[in-house]
Order: C-alpha cells, then sequence, then structure tokens
C-alpha cells in the first residue's frame, strides 16, 4: 500500500505516493528526478548513494524513502550556488579528482559532511572520514588531496 | 537489488511495537538503524511479510550512567555513543569498539543495540558485551525480562529475543579502578567485519597481580565466546610478558573449530587469534598501569 509523504531535498518539498519498499535513493532519482545520487552496490559497501539526512552523511540505499518523511536532505545538487561550484567541486576538479564521475557525487556528500564535523581534519581524519566510499578510477590521491586544499577554509 | 515488498508499520511507543510484532509473529522484523537488516532486503537474503520501524519510537536513543552501568537504549546510534562523555568517562572499551565497525555513515544510523539484536559473530559490540558481562532488557508481549549476554548469543544471527519481543536496552558495566582494557582485530580492510578479533580487560591489584582478566574472541566461532582457558593462566598471577604469552598461547590451544572460508582459514584465524590475544592483554596491562 502506497503512503504519502513530504519532504525537503535541497531546499526544495517534495511530495509523492510511495510503496514502502522504496529506499529513499530510489525515491531521489526517481520521484524527486535528481539523479546527481548514483547507486553502485546497493547494499551499504560503495558510498555512492550518500547523502545528507537531517545534517548527517548517510546512505540513502538503506534507508526507506518513507522513514524520511518529513526530514532534510541534501544531495549533490544542493552544492553549487548560483551556478558557482561549491569549493569543494572546484578543488575535485582542480586535483583531478574523478574520472568516471560515478563515485564522485557521493565522496563529495561524505567530504562535506567530514569539514562541517571537523572544519580542518588531518591527513588520517580525511582518509578515515571517507573510508566508506569506493572509487574504481582514482587511486583516491587526488581525492584527499582535494580535500585536504579546501580544509581550513572557511565556507 | 530491490527490496521485496512488506507491509511497513512505524509506532511512536514501545508498547505499540511490541503488540505490532506480537500480531505478526515470526513472519515481522524490527527495523532499527537498518545497516544490517536493509542490506540483507536489498539482497533479498530476508523476506519479512512486516517491518516494525523503531526509529519514530521517542525516548530510545538514551545513553546514561545509572547504578555503575553504562545504560544504551534501542535507538542510541553507534556515532553518539561513540561520541558519549558517560562512555568515555565509564566504559571506553565501548567506543572504541564502535571506531572499528564500518564507516561514519554507516555509524550515524547503526545503533548499538541492533548489532546486538543481529549477533554477527564477527561483530565488535557482542564480544565487548560477553567479556563485560553485559545485561539485555527484554521486552515482550509478557513485559520484561532480562538476559545475561552470554546467555543472549545463541548461534549466528541467532539470539534470546522469541516473536513479539524487542531489545530495549543493554547494560554495560563500568570499568573498574585499576583496569585496563583493549579491543583489537584483523580485517581485511578498514572497516570490514574483522576475520578475527580479541577484546581484554585486566585488573590489579595492589601487588601488581592480575585480580581479574576478562577475554573474549570474535569471528571466530559461531558466536562471541569468552576463553577462560587464557583468563586461569593470568588470574591471581603478574602479568609480565612470559605470562600473557602463555596466555595467548591458551587461547589458540582452546579454539576447536574456527571457521575457514575464502578470507581465512581455520589454521590461519586460531593463529591470529592467539596473536591478537596477547596483543590485547598487553594493551590492557599497560592501560591499567596507567591507571594508576
Ligand atoms: C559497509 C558496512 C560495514 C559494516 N561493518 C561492520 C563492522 O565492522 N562491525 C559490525 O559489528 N557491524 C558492521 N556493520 C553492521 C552495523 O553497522 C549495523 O549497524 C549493525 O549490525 C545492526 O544495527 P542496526 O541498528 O543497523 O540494525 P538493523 O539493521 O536495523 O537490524 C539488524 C537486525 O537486528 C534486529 N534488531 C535491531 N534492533 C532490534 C531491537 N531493538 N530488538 C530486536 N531486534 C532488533 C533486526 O530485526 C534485524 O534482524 C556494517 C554495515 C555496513 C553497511
Ligand atoms: S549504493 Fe548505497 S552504499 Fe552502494
Ligand atoms: S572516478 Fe570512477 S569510480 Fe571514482
Amino acid at each position: 500500500m502506497k503512503r504519502a509523504i513530504a519532504l525537503t531535498i535541497n531546499g526544495v518539498r517534495v511530495e509523492a505516493e510511495v510503496e514502502p519498499r522504496k529506499t529513499l535513493a530510489d525515491f531521489i532519482r526517481e520521484d524527486a528526478e535528481l539523479t546527481g545520487t548514483k547507486l553502485g552496490c546497493e547494499h551499504g559497501v560503495c558510498g555512492a548513494c550518500t547523502v545528507l539526512l537531517n545534517g548527517e552523511a548517510v546512505r540513502s540505499c538503506l534507508i526507506f524513502a518513507v522513514q524520511a518523511d518529513g526530514a532534510e536532505i541534501m544531495t549533490v545538487e544542493g552544492l553549487a550556488q548560483n551556478g558557482q561550484f561549491h569549493k569543494l567541486q572546484q578543488a575535485f576538479w582542480e586535483n583531478h579528482a574523478l574520472q568516471c564521475g560515478f563515485c564522485t557525487p557521493g565522496f563529495l556528500m561524505s567530504s562535506y559532511a567530514l569539514l562541517q564535523e571537523n572544519p580542518n581534519p588531518t591527513e588520517d581524519e580525511i582518509r578515515e572520514g571517507l573510508s566508506g566510499n569506493i572509487c574504481r578510477c582514482t587511486g583516491y590521491q587526488g581525492i584527499v588531496a582535494a580535500v585536504k586544499s579546501v580544509a581550513g577554509s572557511a565556507e | 537489488m530491490k527490496p521485496p515488498s512488506f507491509e511497513y508499520f512505524a509506532p511512536t511507543t514501545l508498547d505499540e511495537a511490541v503488540a505490532l510484532l506480537a500480531q505478526h509473529g515470526d513472519e515481522a522484523k524490527v527495523l532499527a538503524g537498518g545497516q544490517s537488516l536493509v542490506p540483507m532486503l536489498n539482497l533479498r537474503l530476508a523476506r519479512p511479510a512486516a517491518l516494525v520501524d523503531l526509529n519514530r519510537v521517542t525516548g530510545l536513543d538514551y545513553v546514561r550512567a545509572e547504578n555503575g552501568h553504562v545504560v544504551i537504549g534501542a535507538l542510541a546510534r553507534q556515532r553518539a555513543v561513540e561520541r558519549s562523555a558517560d562512555v568515555a568517562a565509564r566504559q571506553p572499551l565501548i567506543a572504541a569498539a564502535i571506531r572499528l565497525i564500518g564507516h561514519p555513515a554507516v555509524r550515524n544510523r547503526g545503533t548499538v543495540v541492533g548489532s546486538l539484536a543481529h549477533a554477527d559473530p564477527a561483530a565488535e559490540l557482542p564480544a565487548v558485551a560477553v567479556a563485560l558481562g553485559a545485561e539485555m532488557v527484554v521486552t515482550g508481549p509478557n513485559g520484561e525480562r532480562v538476559v545475561a549476554a552470554d546467555d543472549f548469543f545463541v548461534s549466528y544471527l541467532t539470539v534470546d529475543l522469541a516473536p513479539g519481543e524487542v531489545l530495549k536496552e543493554a547494560r554495560f558495566p563500568a570499568l573498574p579502578p585499576r583496569t585496563g582494557w583493549s579491543i583489537v582485530e584483523v580485517a581485511r580492510r578498514f572497516g570490514d567485519f574483522a576475520l578475527a578479533g580479541a577484546v581484554a580487560t585486566l585488573t590489579l591489584d595492589d601487588q601488581g597481580a592480575a585480580s581479574d582478566v576478562r577475554v573474549a574472541l570474535f569471528g571466530v566461532a559461531d558466536r562471541p565466546v569468552r576463553v577462560p582457558e587464557a583468563e586461569q593462566v593470568l588470574r591471581g598471577e603478574r602479568p609480565d610478558d612470559d605470562r600473557i604469552a602463555a596466555a595467548a598461547e591458551a587461547a589458540r590451544a582452546a579454539l576447536v573449530d574456527p571457521p575457514s572460508d575464502v578470507h581465512a582459514s581455520a589454521a590461519y584465524r586460531r593463529h591470529v587469534a592467539g596473536v591478537l590475544v596477547g596483543r590485547a592483554l598487553r594493551e590492557a596491562r599497560e592501560r591499567a598501569q596507567a591507571s594508576g
């Protein structure tokens, strides 16, 4: 049986009727039509689906959309403002932190959450903070360098 | 993959949750942090007819110090417990164990109590519960009962919970004075489940001998296990390097039939378990000595 839910994604209210088994990831992609959030493994291992739920990084493939009823979600589409890259996006670009780009939305959201909590992380803290995200292309060095390059700089 | 369909309930009180669970019997599953259950649903390894989601139940996310215990409610997230000042002051072993679980985004959702209810034999927190002699507070249609950790973990993903019952909270005894602790593991990658791991606590008396020793292993059997053979070697003795080496050897020898799989053979797990017990006991001793 479908249920009516309403949540806020990147500041925009989204309402829909969903089956309880629909994951938040599928809701974001199919109902909210925000396809920046990616699905790699659908069982919690790769981190590609990472979004912010009420300010905390979570795997959107492991939460049902009905559970997020009333919540505030932030996805990768919420990073850029007025057509300007967020400093993290700019840093990913400048540090070759992506190749195919499939993992990038997840890495950006994990990095964003990390810097919210700890604005000036050490390299070890960056590696630990991003340990739940898998990248098959870059070898991670560029990603760590990108986060490091913005660490300590204010919002 | 996508999960099979299920009926979804989001009660707001524990009584309501218990009533729903009782009504649906073994067709229903509790949903807490979802970090173990939802992967199983997505992979269709579990197909419950109904999910009873605890996340809207209020007043279950507590972590508090109470009568010499640290008490953790069913909805306290691992990340919150990891950062709790009460946990850091009274039972730091819990926070150290949580840091070995997955990754920040997993710990933001996953609950301490859910990890205990799930009872993966390679999980850290069930081994900590067994080592410390934690108590599980279970609520069901017939009221509340308290189960000792050692009785609670039955076998692989199986605990002493009947259909209709919820694990309401876990009570971990606080660390006694002059006690050191350690949790160490070997995993294939940072954040993965352990191939094998060891938990130890060691209490020193005025003469510097071990008045209490606890050793538990995870990843080496179908449930977390205390290792009395290793504890005996040290109890009442000065925990010098030779004694600790003998305790580690006793732990290795006591492991009858550790699992063998693509990640590690039984012989490797047995060897690593011995090494880890030695490491954990040395670290626990250092911490006990430093605590004055
Ligand atoms: C990438 C990744 C890595 C991980 N690594 C580790 C690791 O290294 N070590 C580790 O220990 N865990 C690990 N986990 C699993 C851990 O994160 C889970 O949080 C934990 O095992 C289950 O807690 P949960 O709150 O998420 O429970 P859920 O997934 O919601 O539930 C798990 C099971 O317990 C039952 N249950 C939950 N709460 C209750 C309750 N209060 N009463 C009765 N039954 C209940 C459910 O019905 C279900 O059967 C990992 C998970 C992921 C996705
Ligand atoms: S798609 Fe969610 S963690 Fe891989
Ligand atoms: S850039 Fe291709 S997976 Fe990371």
